[in-house]
């Protein structure tokens, strides 16, 4: 199954990725080359298999509800590109 | 024309955990931004997470109390969006397989008892926040609500109007504070609430529906529903078509409207958190919460009227558990007599009282024992209603129980005969002008003689007996 | 000293022969020398390792101290070290400083380790010849014309021209085995859950393993004993008891059975590279072992099973970088929607970008149960064919790689193409499986070829002991590069 320009606009998208449309056809063409080996899989018969998540069968350990972190916010926010009171700053939200 | 009503209605209550679903920082509210934001929560590169048991615990219990079936495993998935306050691009919440499926709730209307059908509850992680104040034409950004665990309840389309959606949220609402498993508080975002609105045609299929958020009280609830419903039928009497949309409620000009549904067509691309493993809750850890849980609402419900009580009375009762536990408490070893005017005296001045001092029910000044043998002095005669309440007054200021108050302030209704009929004729020969008018048919007069034998006795005669032995001596 | 054991550094520091700060000196000084032609570091920060160095020294005074107390290791650029910036390889992060140590750097700097700097690596660990890095690509010592393998390449390159006498790395589809391989080194993938990735960046979660890189399995042993162990951070992090990985260096191979998969000598396999390996199994028999053949007929169905998941997960775990709380920000953006797409587009590299649209392309509505629920079924079977084949053997035994060290930009236009090179070890992290590379000889250019060992769920130590014993009777692993002599 190969992909159009269309996929490659919608995916770019959902993934937040801008793309000149200049550079379009060869993304396209990189992607549909990947496309092409994963579609050797479809032909596998699969049916009553179990899918598999994880690599060991093991479960969910919990923990206790501690609060064991303390206030790190300057440390954290020294990599941030931009805060101001404490908040993060962004580009207008609109609701 | 008629429209039928349909509506489902979703839920986020905030779980009643001191620390994150997948953190260890503090979900208290209202901290400075940011400062209850941790590494995982604003999902620092090479952070992970791991669940906190409580949340779990959380909703093991919601579902008992719902009779709900608890999956023994449930998986734990990622939906994928951008948004500024979702750190990770992903919200970590249950999809295919939530940890409770099923289950109802009872709600009352004007109608009588209704049950609405619950499709699942599951557990995730609540966003950020992003606030609109102006920083130089940016929003700003605060994690600390980030990771706060939330139980998401689904009802199935069972509610038809939006009185039915507000009993339902009502009940809803009391029963997370019931089970403590959520605090409640509206107004902090505790309990949040969404609607999914349709109307149809009896028997035809299901109208498209508008997703109504933003709902965080029940008056704006019920607003938003019926400003929804009148806007759909009027779409739909014009001819017009309704598109599936989400709406928000704007409670300043009540009206819904919608939310930019043209930006990507969501796709969240759900996929099971590999960061996770499946939850598995055994049936031990099943029995031992269910062991843990305090007696469920309608099992209380159910003592209360077997006390005698009305619906309506039984129900003053069920505001909270302590309230019940309260009442429940004093009833027991009451005399059947007294019952009624004890749940009168608690939903009366017992609550009056804690209400003005801000107290929950386990910190009344009076207990439940004191306030039953209180009401037992009403009912052997010895105190009137007046001095009932003169006694209570003195209990909440901390006085000792009703016999040592009444002890001491000598309140005891004089109730042997012979000293009241000494009294009354005292009284009599004293005012021979009053029995004559009385004699004469003047009902007044009557009434004068009581005053000044009631005066005599400080008060503390039982007007009632007073009543008969002057009707007597007067008829003599 | 600079083609030392760990064990002979040790033995050296704890004799008082040398300190940590003069052993710490000699390799800063190698990697100022070398480092400019082969970029096998991204950051090095002289001051701060000779800090760490004289901490060690004055432990080794009054403290008891453990067998890595004082001796340099070199972290791969994906794992978190507060106040040493953490890249991944990437310009999205080339600013970063972890406010945090990953485990595995915990670990290290508990046992008194010196971090002498970070390695580097293909962007986000995405490669397989470490020429994805925003940071230029690194060179094979061997051949500097030609790629060291990858993701891991920094790494292996730091120990194969003796920059430092131990590396640490991640495997998520090979990045340890194959750099090891075609970089002449040892490096093992452990059994997944053995080390925590709490601190490492994420590109497949349910994958991602961190393991070590050495000269030999012995040094190997002696690492995985320090990074291997159960942390509360992580959910998949295993809790079992300790082990000695050690323990079975010094057993015979006598009654050892090792599987040799049909599939692994067929798939267009370079012939040198079959050679080789072959006389290493020769070898194996020589010293007692007996091998038996087996079957992976998944092999082929690893690979796009494995870029389904991978990228998938990947798609996902890269939604982080956006520009909001850290990392690369677009200086002009119209609105919201556009920063992040230009901070994104901006931060990411080719690579990287491609295998996040094809991650969220199988993830898109309609597409999941077609791509990665069956990906998540051939998995599955992938894991039977292993679980079958270790039925009737102890170890599994072939090729690392189907070839040796390519030449820079042999493999840049076709994804596909670089995509093969791991071919025969994706299995393995597909399965869970522990894995390892050991040289095992040269092809006809001179370039290393590497023998992947692959044993059952946590049994590390029976292989490392099986390749301690084909390392004491063969010295491919002792070779030094030809382009970096000592």
């Amino acid at each position: 199954m190969s992909l159009s320009l269309d996929d490659v606009q919608r995916i770019a998208l959902l993934a937040r990725i801008a793309i000149d449309p200049g550079e379009e056809q060869t993304v396209l063409d990189g992607l549909n080359r990947v496309m092409e080996l994963i579609g050797e899989m479809q032909a596998v018969d699969t049916t009553g298999i179990e899918p598999m998540s994880h690599a060991l069968d093991v479960t969910q350990r919990l923990r206790e509800d501690v609060v064991s972190e303390v206030d790190q916010r300057a440390r954290y926010q020294a990599n941030a590109p931009a805060v101001e009171n404490g908040l993060y700053l962004v580009p207008k939200v609109i609701e | 024309m008629n429209w039928e009503i349909v509506i489902g209605i979703e839920t986020h209550a905030q779980l009643a955990a001191a620390s994150k679903i997948f953190s260890g920082a503090s979900t208290a509210y209202g901290a400075a931004p940011n400062t209850q934001a941790s590494a995982v929560d604003i999902a620092l590169p090479g952070v992970l997470p791991v669940l906190n048991k409580r949340a779990v615990e959380c909703a093991i219990k919601f579902g008992l109390a719902v009779g709900a079936t608890i999956n023994r495993r449930s998986v734990f998935a990622r939906k994928n969006y951008f948004y500024p306050d979702l750190p990770k691009g992903y919200q970590i919440s249950q999809y295919e397989l939530p940890i409770v499926k099923g289950g109802s709730l009872t709600i009352l209307t004007k109608q009588g008892e209704k049950t609405v059908r619950l499709t699942r509850a599951h557990l995730e992680e609540d966003a950020g926040k992003s606030l609109h104040e102006d920083f130089h034409g940016m929003s700003g950004i605060d994690l600390n609500r980030a990771g706060t665990p939330l139980l998401e309840i689904v009802t199935e389309p069972d509610v038809h109007s939006a009185e039915e959606a507000v009993a339902y949220a009502k009940a809803l609402h009391a029963l997370v504070r019931w089970i403590d498993i959520c605090d409640g508080n509206m107004q902090e975002g505790s309990f949040r609430c969404d609607a999914n609105v349709s109307v149809r045609k009896p028997n035809a299929p299901l109208g498209t529906r508008a997703e109504i958020k933003n709902l965080n009280s029940f008056r704006f609830m019920e607003q938003a529903i019926q400003y929804e419903v009148k806007r759909q039928i009027e779409i739909l009497e014009d001819g017009g078509k309704l598109v599936q949309e989400t709406r928000l409620y704007d409670p300043d000009r009540d009206e819904t409207r919608s939310m930019r549904s043209k930006e990507d067509a969501h796709d969240y691309r759900y996929f099971p958190d590999p960061d996770l493993l499946p939850l598995e809750v055994s049936e031990a850890w099943i029995e031992q919460v269910k062991g843990s849980m305090p007696e469920l609402p309608q099992a209380r419900y159910g003592k209360l009227i077997a006390y005698g009580l009305l619906p309506d009375q039984a129900n003053q009762h069920m505001s909270s558990r302590e309230s019940s536990t309260f009442a429940l408490s004093a009833f027991t070893g009451a005399s059947r007599n007294d019952i009624p005017s004890l749940s009168n005296w608690i939903t009366g001045p017992l609550s009056a009282k804690l209400n003005e001092e801000s107290l929950e029910f386990a910190q009344s000044r009076v207990t439940s024992e004191q306030l039953r043998r209180l009401v037992a002095r009403i009912d052997d005669g010895t105190l009137s209603r007046k001095m009932a309440k003169e006694v209570f007054d003195a209990m909440w200021s901390g006085e000792g129980d009703a016999d040592a108050i009444i002890e001491k302030r000598g309140l005891k209704q004089l109730s042997d005969s012979t000293a009241v009929e000494k009294i009354v004729d005292e009284v009599l020969a004293a005012n021979a002008k009053q029995v004559e008018d009385y004699r004469a048919g003047k009902a007044k007069a009557f009434n004068a003689l009581i005053g000044q034998v009631m005066k005599a006795t400080k008060g503390k005669a039982n007007p009632q007996q007073v009543n008969e032995i002057l009707r007597r001596k007067l008829s003599g | 000293m600079l083609n030392s054991s760990l064990s002979e550094l040790s033995a050296a520091l704890a004799g008082g022969k040398l300190s940590s700060v003069e052993l710490t000196q000699m390799f800063l000084a190698r990697i100022a020398r070398l480092n400019g032609a082969l970029n096998a570091f991204i950051t090095v920060d002289e001051e701060r390792s000779l800090e760490c160095a004289r901490r060690a020294d004055a432990a080794r005074l009054h403290d008891a101290v453990g067998p890595l107390n004082g001796i340099p290791i070199a972290h791969k650029d994906i794992f978190c070290t507060s106040g040493v910036r953490t890249t991944c390889g990437s310009r999205m992060l080339a600013n970063f400083t972890s406010p945090y140590d990953a485990h595995v750097v915990e670990r290290f700097a508990a046992a008194g380790a010196v971090l002498l700097g970070k390695t580097n690596m293909d962007e986000f660990a995405m490669g397989s010849s470490s020429e994805t890095s925003w940071f230029g690509p690194v060179r094979n010592p061997w051949d500097t014309t030609r790629v060291p393998g990858g993701s891991s390449g920094g790494s292996a390159v730091a120990v194969a021209a003796r920059l430092a006498p131990a590396a640490t790395g991640t495997d998520t589809g090979g990045s340890i085995r194959q750099p090891a391989a075609m970089s002449g080194i040892s490096g093992l993938k452990p059994t997944y859950g053995v080390v925590s990735r709490y601190g490492m960046v994420a590109f497949a979660s349910s994958l991602d393993q961190a393991g070590p890189m050495a000269k030999s399995a012995a040094d190997l042993a002696l690492l995985l004993n320090v990074m291997a162990g159960f942390d509360e951070r992580d959910s998949t992090s295993l809790e079992r008891e300790p082990e000695d990985y050690a323990r079975d260096l010094d057993k015979p191979l006598a009654g050892l059975r090792i599987g040799l998969p049909r599939e692994y000598f067929s798939e267009g396999v370079d012939t040198d590279v079959a050679a080789r390996v072959c006389e290493a199994i020769r070898e194996f028999e020589t010293l007692g072992a007996s091998t038996v053949e087996v079957n992976l007929p998944n092999t082929r169905l690893s690979l796009p099973s494995y870029y389904v998941l991978a990228l998938a997960e990947a798609s996902s775990n890269l939604s982080r970088f956006d520009g909001v709380r850290y990392g690369h920000r677009a200086a002009q953006y119209r609105d919201l929607l556009d920063m992040y797409c230009r901070s994104r587009a901006e931060g990411f590299g080719a690579e990287v970008k491609r295998r996040i649209l094809i991650g969220t392309y199988v993830l898109s509505a309609g597409y999941y149960d077609a791509y990665y629920l069956q990906a998540q079924k051939l998995r599955r079977l992938v894991a039977r064919d292993f679980a079958a084949a270790f039925g009737g053997c102890d170890l599994i035994m072939g090729p690392t790689a189907p070839g040796t060290a390519f030449p820079h930009g042999a493999n840049t236009d076709d994804p596909v193409q670089m995509y093969l090179n791991d071919i025969f070890t994706i299995a393995v992290n597909l399965a869970g499986l522990p894995g390892m590379s050991i040289p095992c000889g040269f092809d006809s250019r001179g370039l290393p070829v590497g023998l992947q060992i692959i044993g059952n769920y946590f049994s590390e130590a029976r292989m490392l002991g099986a390749a301690h014993r084909y390392q004491l009777a063969t010295d491919w692993h002792a070779r030094v590069p030809t382009e970096t002599p000592l």
